[in-house]
């Protein structure tokens, strides 16, 4: 598929997505089709109104019943053309839903009223978003407050930020520039302020700019910080020797619980056991942990997550997993943080979806 | 003899000077009276609602938030919906012209309930005076759809009150839908079947059955936000052990039925209006009437497709969008069926035909654009923008309004015994259709660019549009006003109507206008389907006439 098939058309946003150029065909089938529609009833009615107008006080038309021939046609027609409609939003929905596993990974925090990403090697930026081309980007966001919404309508992406769960969200941008970036959920006063720029750059670029950044401690590092400073360290050791499970090479894996239910061990779980730790407690532990809710900001927990992560197991790409992917992918690149290796491959074919039909 | 019953009866007594006192109107237990009552209400609640609007659109001229402040913006784009929906929509065809129509159409002295349909109506101003006292104590700033956490916890503003002003109303119209369906099932005159009923009927009742079904959850939902606020008991809030998204789920529950509160009645009118300016059955009276009671039912399975960007399961998401296009099928029927009535008729340009024209097409280009919506990927840039605020408000302003105000002019010489003038009313009817489109049509195109609904201040590149809007909202209100006058003006100086001015062949217009108190000084007894106008009496007449002329 060429995004550059469909030139520019005015009143759209610019193509700068692989999501872009379907959304816009379908958008654009489904407006010929409101036309068609809505130009067949009018023709109809206005020459019907014209051919019948009343041209008698007295009079009074041959009644008609109804024509049961008709009735079918105008039910199953309009059926099967809404199913096709829908065949082609849920294929849509699907690809946006399927998340690549060998994604950078960048984690964006909304807060009233202001956007905050981090990315992979620990760079951090306020109401923008800086992107290399043709790679595939995955957001893992959450809110620090209410809900907000991300929306970049260049990229036709939107997911709504919620407070207490991680959305995600993934795109692979196409087209150099400089982008809108709303919050699309009503989200208080300044909701209309909490907007910023995505920045679409060359691979070579956006390296450049990443070295340019101040890099702090890589989210992972911070978080080995965390662990020690408040004290998880204590109770979470090696070798299953301590008060809680050992976290070694846990992230991805299934564990069995006190209650006999099994969970997968992704983000959300990790977070859910920071803030609620009795909610799943693992099987052969009692739950002795406090709750770390008020103690830790989403971006802490995000990097204790982020830490938890790197010590998983090495098989995959562990930093990168989608936490909706069905298993952890069977081999690759070994080296920790493989979201932007230096063997990274050129910009073209990364462009392309993952799981294309 | 209908006829000559009614000749009889007139210059006798009727509903509206019967008694005159102020307390024969506020303790009045006539369904018309009723009916007028909440015609007041639901005007004054429009008219404010109106006033956010144009303060709304006049803010959004310049890209800059200049005039208003943000505060004071997000309340009345706040306010302005949840007047509109709970104050307005929602009430206004079921509680003004239902209660008006539905006993005479059934051929029925009154509702079963009367003493309850007087409640309604206070409990409605109860609720209605809460959310004035909401107003003019600050308003609310969380959007109508009062999602937590910023409306438990966050928002500064009246919320609690407000909730509560919602919880009250609902009753109301429980309480109505309630008397409706009863209404419905055990007042029918003589030989008036189920198939015999007028398609507005059907509406109604498709209607109330939501309303009762439906309405105790939102009231559900809004008690248990005033707890979490007021009590920070954690049903919402993460912080407090909640979950957001519990309460998308129980307010679409109800809001996405109540959607079809709104639009259901005025189907119901519109099929009304068309048969009896067409002089025509109601092509497959069958499929429309059965259509109206699929919506209703299939209109509770649906609620999940507000929520595609929301974090719901994908598969989740998969149902309701298969759902949803399920319940777009019987609304394309009934469209097919009010166009093909058309065919071979007698088509008469009175002006509630030409609302009902209006219905026709902008309703068209509402569920249409539903279509967008409901497709799960193209949802996805399209959600929280102003596509949705475009769509929205054709299905509700340009289906469910123009329905109302057809209804109106339809029955108003029923309601007052006198006509209007039919230049103005032609007039507005015109002006509010271009009015509207001018207003809504940019709406679409500034949605498919980004523009994102509830700002307060844009970017630059969609102003050309929002000034068209605005442009179109100044038309628009001027459409909305003049009915207040040429409308006033007629019921002193208009031309008396007469029992059958439309030459209908409904029920309601075998009795003088206004009516008497007790609807029918003679008891009804229906011996033929709706909408046969060769037993109209008026045009038999109206044909002997024109013979002897010729």
């Amino acid at each position: 598929m060429n995004p550059s098939l469909l030139i520019q058309i005015p009143f759209f946003p610019e193509q700068a997505s692989n999501f872009a150029f379907e959304i816009d065909l379908f958008y654009l089938f489904l407006c010929a089709l409101t036309a068609f529609f809505t130009v067949l009833i009018a023709a109809a009615a206005i020459y019907f109104l014209i051919r019948y107008r009343r041209r008698s006080q007295g009079e009074v038309p041959e009644q008609i019943e109804g024509h049961l021939k008709l009735e079918i046609a105008w039910t199953v027609i309009p059926f099967v053309i809404s199913m096709f409609i829908f065949a082609w939003g849920a294929k849509l929905y699907y690809q946006m839903y399927t998340h690549p596993k060998d994604a950078l990974e960048i984690f964006i925090t909304g807060k009233q009223w202001m956007w905050r990403a981090q990315h992979p090697d620990g760079q951090r930026e306020i109401n923008e978003l800086h992107v290399p081309l043709g790679r595939r980007v995955k957001l893992t966001m959450t809110s620090e407050d209410v809900i907000h919404a991300y929306y970049i309508p260049a990229f036709r992406t939107k997911t709504d930020v919620v407070p207490g769960r991680y959305t995600t969200s993934w795109f692979t941008p196409t087209k150099v520039g400089t982008y809108h970036l709303f919050c699309a959920e009503y989200c208080g006063t300044q909701h209309s302020g909490m907007i910023g720029k995505v920045t679409v750059m060359e691979y070579s670029d956006y390296q450049a700019w990443l070295r340019g950044v101040p890099r702090e401690k890589s989210p992972a590092e911070a978080g080995q910080q965390l662990f020690t400073s408040l004290a998880c360290s204590n109770c979470h050791v090696e070798n299953n020797t301590g008060r809680g499970p050992s976290l070694q090479n846990l992230f991805g894996t299934d564990v069995k619980l006190a209650n006999g239910a099994t969970v997968k061990v992704d983000e959300t779980y990790l977070r859910e056991s920071i803030l609620n730790p009795g909610a799943k407690v693992v099987a052969g532990y009692t739950n002795d942990m406090p709750t770390f809710q008020g103690l830790v900001t989403e971006e802490q927990v995000a990097m204790i997550i982020q830490y938890i992560k790197s010590i998983g197991p090495k098989q995959g790409a562990a930093s990168t997993t989608a936490p909706s992917a069905a298993s952890p992918a069977p081999a690759a690149q070994g080296v920790e943080r493989p979201a932007l290796p230096q063997a990274a491959k050129p910009a073209a074919p990364q462009g392309e979806q993952p799981k294309q039909d | 003899m209908a006829s000559e019953e009614i000749i009889r009866s007139e210059g006798r007594k009727n509903y509206l000077n019967a008694a005159t006192t102020v307390k024969s109107w506020l303790l009045t237990l006539d369904h018309k009276r009723i009916g007028l009552l909440y015609l007041f209400a639901i005007s004054f609640f429009f008219a404010i609602g109106g006033i956010y609007a144009m303060l709304i659109r006049l803010e959004l001229v310049t890209p800059e938030g200049d005039l208003l402040t943000p505060e004071f913006y997000n309340r009345i784009f706040t306010m302005h919906g949840v007047t509109m929906i709970f104050f307005f929509l929602i009430p206004s065809i079921p509680a003004v012209l239902g209660n008006f129509c539905l006993p005479l159409m059934l051929g029925a002295k009154d509702v079963a309930f009367p003493r309850l349909n007087l409640m309604s109506w206070y409990v409605f101003m109860i609720g209605g005076s809460m959310m004035l006292f909401t107003m003019i104590s600050g308003g609310i700033d969380t959007g109508w759809t009062f999602y937590p956490p910023y409306s438990s916890i966050y928002s500064n503003s009246q919320v609690t009150i407000a909730g509560v002003s919602i919880f009250v109303t609902g009753f109301s119209s429980i309480l109505t839908g309630l008397n409706f369906m009863v209404t419905i099932h055990t007042m029918r005159a003589p030989g008036l079947t189920w198939f015999r009923l007028p398609l507005f009927v059907w509406a109604q009742y498709a209607t109330s059955l939501i309303m009762v079904l439906g309405t105790p959850v939102i009231a559900i939902t809004v008690l248990a936000l005033a707890f979490e606020r007021t009590m920070q008991i954690g049903i919402f809030d993460p912080k407090l052990g909640g979950d957001p998204v519990l309460f998308q789920h129980m307010f679409w529950f109800y809001s996405h039925p109540a959607v079809y509160i709104m639009i259901l009645p005025s189907m119901g009118v519109i099929s009304e209006l068309i048969a009896t300016m067409t002089r025509k059955r109601i092509f497959g009276y069958n499929f429309v009437a059965f259509s109206s009671l699929a919506i209703a039912v299939f209109g509770f399975l649906v609620w999940g497709h507000h929520m595609f960007t929301t974090s719901q399961s994908m598969y989740t998401g998969m149902v309701f969008s298969l759902i949803s296009y399920a319940v777009a099928i019987p609304s394309a029927i009934k469209t097919f069926n009010w166009t093909a009535t058309i065919y071979k008729g007698s088509v008469s340009f009175d002006t509630p035909m030409i609302y009902a024209l209006a219905f026709l097409g902008l309703f068209t280009v509402g569920g249409m654009t539903g279509l967008f919506l409901a497709a799960l990927g193209l949802d996805i840039p399209l959600h929280d923008t102003y596509f949705v605020v475009a769509h929205f408000h054709y299905v509700m302003v340009g289906g469910q309004l123009i329905g109302f105000l057809g209804g109106l002019h339809y029955w108003w010489p029923k309601i007052t015994g006198r006509m209007y003038s039919e230049f103005l009313g032609r007039i507005s009817a015109i002006i509010i259709f271009i009015g509207f489109n001018l207003t809504f049509m940019p709406q679409f195109i500034l949605g498919q660019m980004g523009m994102p609904r509830r700002y307060h201040a844009y970017p630059p590149e969609y102003q050309v549009l929002h000034v068209l809007s605005s442009a179109g909202a100044s038309i628009l209100a001027v459409g909305f006003i003049l009915p207040v006058f040429y409308l006033a003006w007629s019921l002193i100086y208009g031309e008396k109507a007469g029992a059958n001015p439309w030459r209908a062949s409904g029920l309601e217009w075998q009795t003088p206008s206004p009516p008497p108190t007790e609807n029918f000084t003679y008891q009804p007894v229906i011996t033929h389907e709706p909408y046969e106008f060769e037993h109209v009496p008026e045009i038999k007449q109206d044909r002997e006439a024109e013979l002897q002329r010729a």
